[in-house]
């Protein structure tokens, strides 16, 4: 009996002591004051010390994008950090190039705050928020590709410039135990603050296009942050436009399109599309209305596997190989491109080779 | 029982009673983190860190407050909580006061409360009766024997990247057949030093 009644005090005093100097250091020796965040110069916050970067930004209703949230697996969350963020960390080496550390970039998610702190961040990145969205609805543009439109909350406006993106949240659905963020370009005109408009394929196996494809419906509520990017409209008013993309990299065209429509802007635009067969061409209707109100506008798509039954005939082989007998001269143009990572590689070899300026191509890859 | 001379404990836990090689504790960290030398270091370090503390921390609890109490048999849960506090407690006071030892040990430090040779190390000091001195240097030589075995095994599966070994062997089979084969050439050193 008396042993008994000994092991459990001893125990239970042995974890009470040690429970209690575990928050007695966490008080003292965890604890870092609060520190001074200063953000591109001129903005100054006060923050409690100890915390990550990101959680420490998302307190503070900034938004660095970041599709794992904080775990350290995507790379995606870097901001350059001027000075008080302590040496780089093996867990951030696998995602910056040499180039970047040298930069001080640091992924703000494994960055601890202990010390007054200098970063630098994309001015933009001020205009991101996150918005609980509901489905108006989701159609079908080709068999494996569907256009949802999400509506903002009344009274709410979301900002962005023609040719940004949003993260899209994709939730815990049968089959997928982990909530993930996935970037998708806003399809709509920019002047249409209430609602975006997403185009978004299906990729067997993927999270975020399975829980689009298989599992949304009309009405059903859905979390974005952002706008973000900074593939956008470029207003080089003289500089005729290049647009290029194939399947669904048409989303940020469509928006620059929509807002040159809507603010009249008289510039030449060429809007290359590439597809495999007549089948995977969406939207064509709306193409059509653009050649007839945009100032000086040619739809140029072109099929990379069509065959005699198709009756097509447009334009034949891949957009590069299209776009290399198009374009003439390299003068006064400029190049927009969403589309994968291989088919932005090679045309923007394409176009440099063509003699057109680096700074004038403007590319999203996805 | 004979007094055995701390400096003796000490070279004989580095390679006659090498913790992974003798005893094969602290196998899951052994087998999993020895992919590259540096990283492995880095987990070296922090073991014998962290062994070198607990040690002194469970035999002055061991000793001043279980023996007095009669409650030995408690060593297990007591020597498994406080090792747990411990690393938490010496991970704030290391990430304040020390960054650089902090950064250079990274996420090794918290990872080491589940590596059973610190329990092994705790619990050895008590059988083996040992005094404080000894507790110390058998702590010590413990990390450092154990740093030793996973940066030699490190060494060993960077030249085995390229080599071709069979479907089925591959990762942690392979791992095991060679710490048993380093287990074998260690054998080799227990001419020279003996504890028990």
């Amino acid at each position: 009996m008396e042993t008994i009644f000994i092991t459990t005090i001893t125990v239970t005093a042995f974890t009470g002591l040690l429970a209690f100097l575990l928050t007695l250091a966490d008080r003292t020796i965890g604890d870092y004051g609060q520190v001074k965040l200063t953000i591109n110069e001129n903005r100054e916050y006060i923050v409690d010390g100890g915390n990550s970067l990101l959680s420490t930004l998302i307190e503070q209703k900034i938004f660095i994008p970041s599709a794992c949230g904080g775990k350290g697996t995507c790379g995606y969350c870097k901001v350059k950090v001027l000075e008080g963020g302590g040496p780089v960390l093996s867990t951030e080496l696998p995602w910056l190039t040499e180039e970047e550390v040298e930069n001080n970039i640091r992924l703000s998610c494994q960055c601890k705050i202990k010390e007054n702190i200098k970063i630098e961040i994309p001015e933009e990145l001020f205009n991101v928020r996150e918005y609980e969205t509901t489905v108006e609805f989701i159609e079908d543009l080709t068999p494996t590709i569907k256009r949802l439109r999400l509506r903002l909350k009344e009274g709410e406006e979301i900002n962005f410039k023609p040719g940004q993106y949003i993260q899209l949240k994709a939730p815990i659905y049968e089959g997928n135990d982990e909530e993930v963020y996935r970037a998708y370009s806003i399809a709509s005109p920019p002047s249409e603050k209430n609602y975006i408009d997403l185009i978004i394929g299906y990729v067997p196996g993927g999270i975020a296009t399975t829980y689009v494809h298989k599992y949304l419906k009309a009405g059903d509520t859905v979390h974005i942050n952002g706008p973000y990017g900074n593939f956008y409209y470029q207003d080089n008013y003289k500089n005729e436009m290049i647009l290029v993309a194939v399947g669904t990299g048409m989303a940020p065209i469509l928006s620059i399109l929509y807002y040159m429509k809507e603010n009249n802007i008289k510039r030449k635009a060429r809007f290359y599309f590439g597809a495999r067969t007549p089948e995977d061409l969406f939207l064509l209707d709306v193409m059509e209305d653009f050649e007839k109100t945009l100032y000086d506008f040619k739809f140029v798509p072109t099929l990379s596997r069509v065959l005699d039954e198709h009756n097509w005939t447009g334009e034949r082989g891949r957009v590069n190989v299209v776009l290399d007998r198009h374009i003439k001269s390299p003068e006064d143009k400029e190049a927009y491109l969403c589309g994968s990572p291989g088919m932005i590689d090679t045309v923007v070899g394409l176009l440099k080779e063509k003699g057109i300026l680096e700074e004038y191509i403007y590319y999203d890859k996805f | 029982m004979i007094e055995l001379n701390p400096l003796l404990i000490f070279f004989a836990a580095i390679f006659t009673n090498n913790m992974i090689f003798s005893y094969f504790l602290g196998m899951c960290s052994f087998i999993s983190v020895s992919n590259e030398i540096p990283t492995s270091l880095g987990l070296g370090q922090a073991v014998t860190f962290v062994l070198t503390f607990t040690t002194i921390a469970n035999y002055l609890l061991y000793h001043y407050v279980l023996v007095p109490l009669g409650l030995e048999y408690l060593r297990f849960i007591i020597f498994i909580i406080s090792i747990a506090a411990f690393v938490q407690l010496l991970e704030m006071v290391v990430e304040k006061y020390f960054p650089n030892l902090y950064y250079a040990l990274g996420i090794f430090l918290p990872l080491i409360t589940v590596n059973c040779a610190i329990l092994g190390v705790s619990l050895f000091m008590v059988i083996r009766q040992y005094t404080f001195l000894q507790s110390l240097a058998f702590g010590v030589g413990s990390g450092i024997g154990w740093t030793l075995a996973i940066v030699a095994m490190a060494g060993i599966k960077q030249r085995l990247k390229r080599a071709i070994i069979p479907k089925g062997l591959e990762g942690p089979g392979i791992t095991l057949i060679i710490t048993g084969l380093m287990a074998l050439a260690f054998v080799g050193f227990s001419g020279i030093v003996q504890i028990q």
